[in-house]
């Protein structure tokens, strides 16, 4: 159960662990950089200086309380629906793969797809904002054609590793994925 | 391939027995259901499966055996339940046993006729028996439009559910049941029920009849000759009031049916108008006790009269405004002067009306405030209808100026033609190049410059209106907007979501348990619950909806060239 360190696709550094639970369970989690103290402290005062501000200007005090009200609604919303603190593969083959995001706040958001509906897990390239990024993605099969793709599945989408952290999720991923090819039983 | 047993969680603790289930061997899962305790007669177990197989047409059988063992002894045991498999034939014979309180069983299987001697691996998944049973498995939108006997091969998880749903004649019989067979399964404690549910069970089959007889009867009286004549046929189909009436009436007609609902669509769809229906009618309710205390609809009622009365005057302070120099534009005053004392006499007109009916006014409000009673939305129905009844002269003067902003619309637009030496084909619905003779060359450029210089007034007369209009319908829009919300809202899936999130299954979640090595992978399956934008998406009410059935594009040429816009459009009515 090591931790590897990488970097994400915009320099965050990030960590990769790998576990194996059997020959063919694999877990695989990337956490990434928690929420700094820093950033919270400086959005918070920015906040309360403008509230300060417009109270100055317009004597009421409803401005303050509403400034306070609207930081921790913000900071709960912020914590709940946005910041991610972890995004983990879970793989097990002949079941299938189970993808889980943890957000700050504790929830956890899972999608789990049937091995029958994986095509194959491949990293490929997008253009995101100025930059081009690669990413790891899960092919579904199209029910009607054995060779159509019908959805794309992108993983690891908040945390966003590089290339060397992708290959070693590459990796594990396809050593699973390979065996359900070698051993189709008469079904 | 990996073999897949499906354990339920309550059977953990189960004294031992033979495993009696489902497989699936296109995926190689075993799905346990139970476990049936020594001692037994094999030919009556045998017996009593195929006749929980003929009943659920699911293919029940013994899988394979399960010990729980409290001390280390039972050497013999382990070549008993050996033999048991030849009793049973089954491929593969499943064997699992329990040391003491071990959380790591090993699991084990038995081939005959296998070809390949080596050990497969084997994953132990624990689930919740009574949750799988209860859930409904939302397939994903994109798998629901495929046919449905692809569906079901494709998924697996499916397969499970609908085996655990199915049998539930499996879980009637409990321990204290005296037939040769001592299951233990979720329900062997005995099942519960409450009586307050099984007593308005009985109570529903009465009042449904009377309901279907009551409705039934209302609906004749609906559709009698005598509310079929022009003017009240004309007056029903303008009052929305009366749309949304039939429509709750038609909910009513849903839930009062005897049939029971046979898919888990019908019954969330029954039993979601059944709660709108129920919270409308206590939201109306709350609202007719708030305005019939301390007599707010009486205040209401005089307060209208002098609403109308300053709308009037606000109105007549527009018209002279208009009749003046409106914004420094230059108006054509003889014209100005007629439309302006053409409306003000209607304005007159209608306050003289409003003062004749004040004395009722009082009255009708009362009883009408009455029927809030019937539901919140008709409420606001009503409402939308005192506002519409209340406007109808700014309705009339949109009509009047936006018929003479057409008319001379069309004019100039012919006449321009005239000008240009053309002509509107109308049997070829295309401009063809036309020789006038000079008089009529010389009349078509007069009225072309009269129309030309008399535009302004009216479109200042016809812009004006249709935005006092545009502001009249905007008003009803959003109110009828509130009212398709509270009509089309699921209420009872919503209440389902949240407090009983495993009964709308969306997937499943799989959690590692603690490991061991050399023993099988443990895992734990969970239900994945719906979530809310899915809830309702999926079990939306349809509606009457009155969506604005023209773009904006066609929208704003229709207000460029005067035609008459009607925003709104039921669904029941023909489109023109």
């Amino acid at each position: 159960m090591e931790e590897r360190r990488y970097r994400s696709a915009s320099g965050g550094p990030i960590a990769l662990r790998a576990l194996q639970h059997s020959a063919s369970c694999r877990e695989l989690a990337v956490r990434c950089p928690r929420l700094q103290l820093r950033s919270l402290s400086a959005v918070t005062s920015a906040v309360w200086l403008a509230a300060y501000g417009l109270f100055v200007l317009s004597q009421n005090s409803m401005v303050l309380s509403a400034a306070i009200f609207i930081t921790l609604i913000g900071l709960i919303i912020y914590l709940h629906f946005v910041k991610i603190d972890q995004e983990s593969l879970l793989v097990i083959g002949s079941l299938g793969i189970q993808v889980t995001s943890s957000y700050a706040s504790g929830k956890e958001s899972t999608t789990f797809i049937e091995m029958g509906r994986v095509k194959d897990v491949v990293i490929n390239e997008a253009i995101h904002m100025q930059k081009v990024i690669y990413y790891l993605c899960i092919l579904l099969q199209d029910p009607g054609d054995p060779q159509g793709v019908s959805e794309i599945v992108p993983l690891f989408q908040s945390s966003k590793p590089r290339l060397d952290c992708l290959i070693e999720v590459y990796r594990s991923c396809q050593e699973i994925l390979e065996q359900r090819k070698m051993a189709p039983q008469s079904n | 391939m990996v073999l897949k047993v499906f354990f339920p969680s309550c059977c953990s603790s189960a004294e031992s027995g033979i495993l009696v289930g489902r497989w699936l061997s296109e995926q190689s899962s075993a799905v346990i259901l139970a476990v049936v305790h020594f001692p037994f007669i094999p030919v009556q177990v045998k017996q009593y499966l195929s006749e929980v197989q003929r009943v659920t047409k699911v293919s029940v059988s013994v899988l394979g055996s399960w010990s729980n063992s409290k001390q280390e002894k039972e050497e013999n045991l382990s070549k008993f339940l050996e033999d048991l498999g030849t009793i049973f034939s089954h491929e593969p014979w499943i064997q699992i046993s329990k040391e003491g309180d071990s959380k790591f069983w090993s699991c084990s299987t038995l081939q005959k006729h296998s070809n390949s001697p080596k050990e497969e691996e084997v994953i132990l998944i624990y689930y919740d028996q009574r949750k799988v049973m209860l859930s409904h498995l939302h397939p994903p939108l994109d798998t629901a439009t495929s046919t449905d006997h692809e569906a079901d091969d494709a998924s697996k998880l499916s397969a499970i559910f609908h085996t655990v749903a199915k049998s539930k004649i499996l879980f009637m019989t409990d321990r204290y049941d005296d037939g040769p067979i001592k299951l233990t399964h979720w329900q062997s404690d005995g099942a519960e029920a409450s009586i307050i549910v099984e007593l308005m069970k009985q109570a529903s089959v009465p009042a449904c009849m009377l309901l279907t007889f009551l409705l039934s009867l209302v609906s004749r009286i609906c559709r009698s000759r005598v509310l079929k004549f022009w003017p009240l046929s004309f007056l029903w189909s303008k009052l929305s009031t009366c749309e949304q009436l039939g429509h709750r009436l038609q909910h009513l007609q849903v839930i009062s049916s005897n049939k029971k609902a046979q898919t888990q669509t019908q019954l969330m769809r029954k039993a979601n108008i059944f709660v709108s229906l129920l919270i409308d009618v206590a939201l109306g309710i709350l609202l007719m006790s708030w305005l019939y205390r301390k007599n707010r609809i009486g205040r209401l009622a005089d307060t209208l009269i002098p609403v109308a009365d300053h709308v009037a005057e606000e109105l007549q302070d527009l018209l002279q405004w208009l009749m003046g120099a409106p914004a420094g534009l230059k108006m054509n005053r003889a014209l100005d002067q007629v439309l302006g004392r053409f409306f003000l006499y209607h304005i007159h007109l209608w306050i003289s009306y409003i003062h004749l009916m004040s004395p009722f006014i009082e009255m009708i409000l009362w009883y009408v405030g009455l029927s809030a009673c019937l539901g919140l939305t008709v409420a606001l129905c009503i409402l939308s209808d005192i506002i519409a009844l209340l406007t109808f002269h700014i309705y009339c003067f949109y009509v009047y100026g936006a018929r003479l902003y057409c008319l001379k619309i069309y004019g100039l637009s012919s006449l321009w033609r005239l000008f240009r030496g053309k002509k509107w084909n109308v049997l070829r619905q295309r401009v063809d190049s036309c020789s006038y003779d000079l008089d009529q060359l010389f009349i078509g450029t007069l009225l072309f410059t009269i129309l030309l210089f008399l535009l302004p007034t009216t479109a200042l007369y016809y812009l004006v209106f249709t935005l006092l209009r545009l502001l009249v319908v905007i008003v009803q829009g959003l109110i009828h907007l509130l009212v398709d919300l509270i009509d089309s809202l699921p209420l009872y899936s919503i209440l389902l979501r949240l407090c009983r999130s495993y009964r709308l299954a969306a997937g499943v979640k799989f959690r590692v348990l603690e490991q061991q090595d050399g023993k099988p992978l443990r895992l734990l399956m969970q239900i994945n619950p719906l979530s809310y934008g899915s809830v309702v998406q999926t079990y939306r009410l349809p509606t009457y909806s009155c969506y604005p059935k023209d773009s904006w594009i066609s929208l704003c040429k229709k207000l460029f060239l005067g035609e008459l816009i009607y925003p709104w459009k039921h669904k029941g009515e023909k489109q023109d």
